[in-house]
């Protein structure tokens, strides 16, 4: 019963990651896209009216963590307080830069909210890579399984870690270039004509960037998580997963160069989710590894809500869940096809 | 400050700036689906953009709901983590539910609401502000479930680490708490809609601009603001008090401002609460008539405080009793104001009346401030436990964040909340000032 939830909360997180992915990185490529201010407001209308929804996998994720595993919704939302708090904050701000921009009509008020936008969605895939970043390296858990990190203490990832240190800062800086690139082919898709170009320039670029990275992280992961190791060797048909990844990069490439924007962005897509699983599956079944005494990690076993509860919760859970395909087709039916410039909401 | 005093200020500061949004959110979302239902059922354009108007109000106070939501879905764990900790396995479930059930409906719908009219037509653009107002009153519901179950938890059992495990799905989602909470707090949600509809119709009334749909706007917000405001009174406010002489008579004796237990209890109507002498200054009382309302009996006890022990007293009394009667004051004052109101919209009188319209253009802020006066009778009544008769409020608090960590996010969200409210205002005017006849050339 744990292990299917830790994949229903893994799957929840991995469709955030795409969903709203693109809405973070359609931001950290806004200004490289889009050269005027008409071509802002397509890139903003390119996720208008689809954002919020995305938004909304952060918060059932979020709520289905804690339902479901109330120790580590607890102790992981107390131990990383600063930088999640900050993380709310940047969230506001970019909600309101997209939300408020086109109510009114000035030369000081568009530009504003355009720099919002994208200061606020860089940090954000900054800040998430290096929680993730957080995740993987471990925390130093104490008996009853609470914590608390400071923003930084010397910048390696040893025994009394900071939320930053070498590591994480590269995971930081690797999810920005991801989500680029992910917002990028997403713009590609979207619009015609310039920014269409542009959109797809920056793809390409920043793909080498993705590329380099990538393989430092992992090459880092493995050495600072001992664990990712023991669970490929235990269950070595878990390769798939990387495997996957590195060929819908590969393709995500390709398509992107032979104009075929939606295969890319698909591919980018189960980029996303082939290295998210990955790391799950490294992880499994711990949640919230220790960095010291690996007796003290938070599991699966003993981090989760009592038997009854999560079988009622599977109960709502799989209907809701339909439900929500459901709107989300309806959503994204409706609002299939390129943005031209005159259809701004 | 010691941390626990900074995290119960960080958590009430962002969730009553948080429920000025939602308020408005889920009454306009009735209003709104009745207007779009007249322009349906009458197919008079006239309805489509009244409908629009408030749509776009609609939509800025949406941005704003979800901005400061967003916070309050992580402060259980970032602030509340020791609660966090064990109630998670019970309120982990409505909260769960919430994300599932209620945003994911509101927020996908929402956007077809606002971009979609003219691609979708009439029918199918009337189901999607049903579809909202669905997804915003069921966001409600999981919300006030969990409130209810915090207020008297039901259905669970305490496991063998000391952490709660749900035992009984039903009687979480059936707590006998929360019916009348939530008719009463929806109720409360119609009120501030129907007095924000009213005071802007008024407004164009008496500024001579948009005639036509200011009385649409006047004949709306009154007829909704009678009937919900009568609902409020009772039975839903009756039933609240009833739930709470029944299950939290401490709090009760709070709110009332009763020192003393008494057969034929006074109602206390004025007085300021002398927490030294224990006693109520300059009393204004309405003799036996607690007791009545509380057991229908002019003759029956009711508990003062007298016959509760300190340490299960709210912490702040004076609090208590204020909030609660500055509610029920302004409740009285409004059903009093809109039955004037209604009676002269009966006899076709009311948009001439221009000191009724002035009445009916100053009530818009009362009902926030009457919506917030009742949450705080209620959590601060709620305390000292943090889940009632289980969980003292200390008990829940994240230790590991010290005080300081907590100060600095609260002055974050004071001055990000500060900046929010100015934004809100400015754009909100814009609209009034544009008015309903542009949202119909759009
Ligand atoms: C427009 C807003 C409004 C108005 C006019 C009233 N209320 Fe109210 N009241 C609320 C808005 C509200 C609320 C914000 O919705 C509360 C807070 C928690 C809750 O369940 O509803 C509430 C709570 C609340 C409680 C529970 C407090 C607790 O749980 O400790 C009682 C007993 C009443 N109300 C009673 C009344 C009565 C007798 C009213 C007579 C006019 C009244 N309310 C008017
Ligand atoms: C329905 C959902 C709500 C839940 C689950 C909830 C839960 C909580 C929690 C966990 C606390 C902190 C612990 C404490 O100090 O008691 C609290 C305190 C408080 N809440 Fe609520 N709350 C809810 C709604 C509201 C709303 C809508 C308001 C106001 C408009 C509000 C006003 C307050 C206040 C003023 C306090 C501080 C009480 C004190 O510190 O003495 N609450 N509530
Ligand atoms: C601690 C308590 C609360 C939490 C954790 C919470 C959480 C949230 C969140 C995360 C959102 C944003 C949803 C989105 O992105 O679409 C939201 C919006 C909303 N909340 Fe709250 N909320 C709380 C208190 C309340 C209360 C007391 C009510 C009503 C009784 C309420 C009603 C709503 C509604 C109707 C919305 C959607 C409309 C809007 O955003 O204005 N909330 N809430």
């Amino acid at each position: 019963m744990e292990t299917i939830w830790f994949w229903l909360v893994a799957c929840m997180l991995v469709a955030y990651v795409i969903f709203d992915g693109f809405d973070f990185g359609a931001g950290i490529v806004h200004f490289l896209v889009a050269r005027t201010d008409a071509e802002r407001c397509v890139v903003f209308s390119t996720i208008g009216p689809v954002w919020d929804g995305n938004e909304v996998w952060l918060l059932a994720a979020g709520g289905t963590l804690y339902f479901a595993f109330p120790a580590l919704y607890a102790s992981s939302f107390s131990g990383f307080y600063l930088p999640l708090m900050m993380v709310l904050w940047l969230l506001i701000l970019r909600g309101v830069s997209i939300e408020f921009r086109n109510h009114v009509e000035s030369p000081v008020w568009h530009p504003l909210w355009d720099a919002g936008f994208a200061i606020a969605s860089a940090l954000l895939a900054i800040f998430f890579g290096a929680a993730l970043g957080n995740v993987v390296r471990g925390v130093p858990l104490d008996a009853s399984g609470e914590f608390f990190l400071p923003l930084w203490t010397d910048w390696t990832p040893g025994q009394s870690p900071g939320i930053l240190d070498w590591y994480t800062v590269l995971a930081g800086v690797t999810v920005l270039a991801v989500l680029a690139l992910h917002g990028a082919l997403w713009v590609a898709l979207k619009t015609a004509g310039e920014i269409e170009v542009r959109a797809r320039r920056v793809a390409g670029r920043v793909w080498w960037g993705v590329l380099v990275l990538m393989n430092l992280l992992t090459v880092a992961s493995f050495r600072v998580q001992p664990r990712l190791q023991a669970s490929f060797v235990a269950r070595p048909w878990g390769w798939v997963f990387p495997f996957v990844a590195i060929a819908a990069l590969l393709t995500a490439a390709v398509m992107n160069y032979r104009l075929r924007e939606r295969a890319a962005f698909l591919a980018s897509s189960l980029f996303l989710a082939a290295m998210l699983v990955s790391v799950a599956f490294g992880l499994y079944p711990c949640v919230l590894p220790s960095n010291g005494d690996p007796e003290l990690s938070l599991t699966i076993a003993n981090a989760s809500a009592a038997p009854y509860g999560l079988r009622v919760g599977l109960v709502w859970f799989i209907p809701g869940m339909l439900l929500t395909a459901a709107y989300f087709v309806y959503a994204y039916r409706s609002f299939a096809g390129k943005v031209g410039v005159e259809e701004r909401p | 400050m010691d941390a626990l005093t900074i995290h119960r200020l960080h958590f009430a500061f962002t969730v009553t700036f948080h429920y000025l949004f939602p308020q408005l959110t889920m009454g306009l979302a009735l209003l709104i689906l009745i207007l779009k239902t007249m322009a349906l059922r009458t197919g008079n354009p006239h309805y489509a953009s009244a409908a629009r108007f408030w749509a776009k109000i609609f939509a800025i106070n949406f941005a704003m709901g979800v901005v400061t939501g967003i916070p309050m879905e992580f402060q259980f764990g970032t602030n509340w983590s020791r609660f966090a900790k064990s109630a998670g396995g019970v309120i982990g479930q409505t909260l769960a539910m919430e994300g599932v059930f209620s945003f994911f409906l509101e927020s996908s719908f929402l956007g077809a609401f606002l971009y979609g009219e003219k691609r979708l037509g009439p029918k199918a653009h009337w189901f999607t502000a049903l579809l909202v107002f669905l997804g915003s009153w069921l966001s409600g519901f999981f919300i006030v479930a969990t409130d209810a179950w915090m207020q008297h938890p039901t259905g669970y059992a305490i496991g063998a680490h000391g952490e709660m495990v749900l035992t009984s799905f039903w009687s979480l989602l059936l707590n006998p708490w929360l019916g009348w909470q939530y008719i009463h707090t929806m109720a409360g949600s119609v009120v501030t809609a129907g007095v924000a509809m009213a005071a802007v119709g008024a407004f164009y009334l008496l500024t001579g601009s948009h005639q036509e749909h200011g009385r649409t706007f006047v004949r709306l917000g009154v007829i909704a603001g009678i009937l919900a405001t009568v609902l409020m009174l009772f039975p839903s406010g009756d039933g609240q008090g009833r739930n709470i002489a029944w299950h939290q008579p401490v709090t009760l004796a709070a709110m009332e401002g009763l020192f003393t237990t008494e057969q034929g209890a006074p109602l206390a109507i004025l007085g300021q609460p002398d927490m030294d002498r224990r006693r109520l200054d300059n009393p204004l009382v309405v003799p036996r008539a607690l007791s009545f309302l509380t057991y229908q009996s002019w003759k029956a006890e009711v508990k003062g405080l007298d016959s509760f022990p300190p340490q299960n007293w709210p912490d702040s009394v004076p609090l208590v009793y204020y909030s609660y009667h500055i509610m029920v004051g302004l409740g009285t004052i409004f059903l009093a104001v809109l039955a004037i109101a209604a009676f002269r919209l009966w006899r076709g009188a009311l948009y001439r009346s221009r000191p009724l319209l002035w009445l009916l253009m100053m009530m818009l802020p009362f009902p926030y401030i009457a919506n917030t006066a009742g949450w705080i009778t209620a959590e601060v009544g709620r305390q000292p436990w943090l889940i009632y008769g289980v969980m003292r409020t200390p008990a829940g608090v994240s230790a590991q964040v010290s005080s300081g960590n907590a100060l600095f996010t609260l002055i974050g969200f004071l001055g990000i909340y500060t900046i929010l409210s100015i934004l809100f205002l400015f754009l909100v005017y814009r609209e009034i000032e544009e008015g309903p006849e542009r949202a119909a050339a759009v």
